[in-house]
């Protein structure tokens, strides 16, 4: 059983791995820009391990710059991570069997980035013993690395020069991730609709455009599945 | 507010969301509708996230070839979808924005 735990936990580092990449320049920025807002060097580190949510921490340091009353950045920070529930919502069965303690551990480590190599994993694997490390390893690899940026970017500045586009990864990432995964035409469509919808609504502050793209996607891909399934079962198809 | 109290609220919360269904799942009945909605979460959320980073050049949408990152994008999704393997996506896309901005005007 532990050299299956062990299995999981690596593949989960291996495959978070290349989002590292595009993630240690986003912690930099934010902890060099957390320093110019006026947050000491153990507020700027320790809102990492608080918080860890990147965008939200960016949001907060802009707000904290600009004196915003307390109640609207906490305001801002549950906008924001708003999305997040989509997350809890579909890794919620493959959690479902796990203790509590198992939850919550996971739960805290649930970015985008563990989000995404982490239910790609089940979504091909489906729920095997002991798959949950996989997610354990992805989460923990991006943790430490988002505490180490921010610690570079707070004693550093934001030293990575913008022309070496490391942040180009992450998306490159989403993209290694995505494609292989559009394998119906209900999925084609989900992901076309939110792209199509994200570029419509990219103007929506606090990531509200990044969740009105991801709900009308999921709307089309389930509506589409649906009709497809009825248009077979009267026999038209 | 209190900094430490401001992100000890925001680390609350932020935790809360990504606990909340983790957590209720199970405790109540799903309707068959939204079982099968969840499985294009990743798609649309993932294809939410990339669509902007490829399209959008300094707070406006750019659908033109000088648009680098958009050209190394679609070069990537093509290498995705031969390969369907993480690490030449990857690869193919770095390279050609490299190349890009190298040669490009």
């Amino acid at each position: 059983m532990t050299s299956l735990k062990n299995k999981y936990f690596w593949a989960g580092i291996r495959a978070e791995f290349p989002l590292l990449i595009g993630v240690f320049p986003f912690g930099m920025i934010y902890g060099a820009l957390a320093i110019e807002a006026g947050l000491s060097a153990v507020e700027a580190q320790m809102m990492s391990p608080i918080v860890f949510a990147g965008s939200a921490q960016f949001i907060t340091t802009q707000l904290i710059k600009n004196t915003a009353p307390g109640f609207v950045i906490v305001l801002t920070i549950a906008v924001v991570n708003l999305r997040h529930m989509l997350y809890s919502a579909s890794l919620a069965p493959y959690l479902a069997s796990l203790p509590t303690r198992w939850k919550a551990l996971l739960s805290y480590l649930l970015t985008d980035e563990a989000y995404a190599p982490s239910i790609i994993h089940y979504e091909i694997n489906k729920l095997q013993p002991e798959s949950h490390w996989f997610m354990l390893g992805a989460g923990l690899a991006l943790w430490a690395i988002w505490m180490f940026s921010t610690a570079t970017g707070i004693l550093l500045g934001a030293a990575i020069p913008d022309s070496w586009s490391l942040d180009f990864a992450l998306p490159l990432t989403f993209i290694a991730m995505v494609v292989p995964a559009l394998k119906t035409r209900p999925a084609i469509a989900a992901a076309l609709t939110a792209g199509g919808t994200a570029l419509a609504t990219y103007a929506l502050p606090y990531k509200l455009g990044l969740l009105i793209a991801a709900l009308a996607g999921i709307i089309v891909g389930t509506l589409l599945e649906n009709k497809t399934v009825g248009a077979r079962l009267s026999g038209d198809s | 507010m209190n900094i430490w109290l401001i992100m000890a609220l925001g680390g609350l919360i932020t935790f809360g969301t990504r606990f909340s269904l983790i957590y209720l799942f199970g405790k109540f009945h799903i309707p068959e509708i939204m079982r099968k909605a969840l499985h294009y979460v990743p798609p649309a959320v993932l294809s939410a996230i990339v669509f902007p980073e490829l399209f959008l050049r300094e707070g406006a949408l750019s659908f033109s070839l000088e648009n680098h990152r958009l050209l190394a994008g679609l070069i990537a999704i093509v290498a995705a979808w031969v390969s369907r393997n993480t690490f030449a996506t990857i690869l193919a896309g770095m390279i050609a924005l490299f190349l890009l901005q190298f040669f490009g005007a």
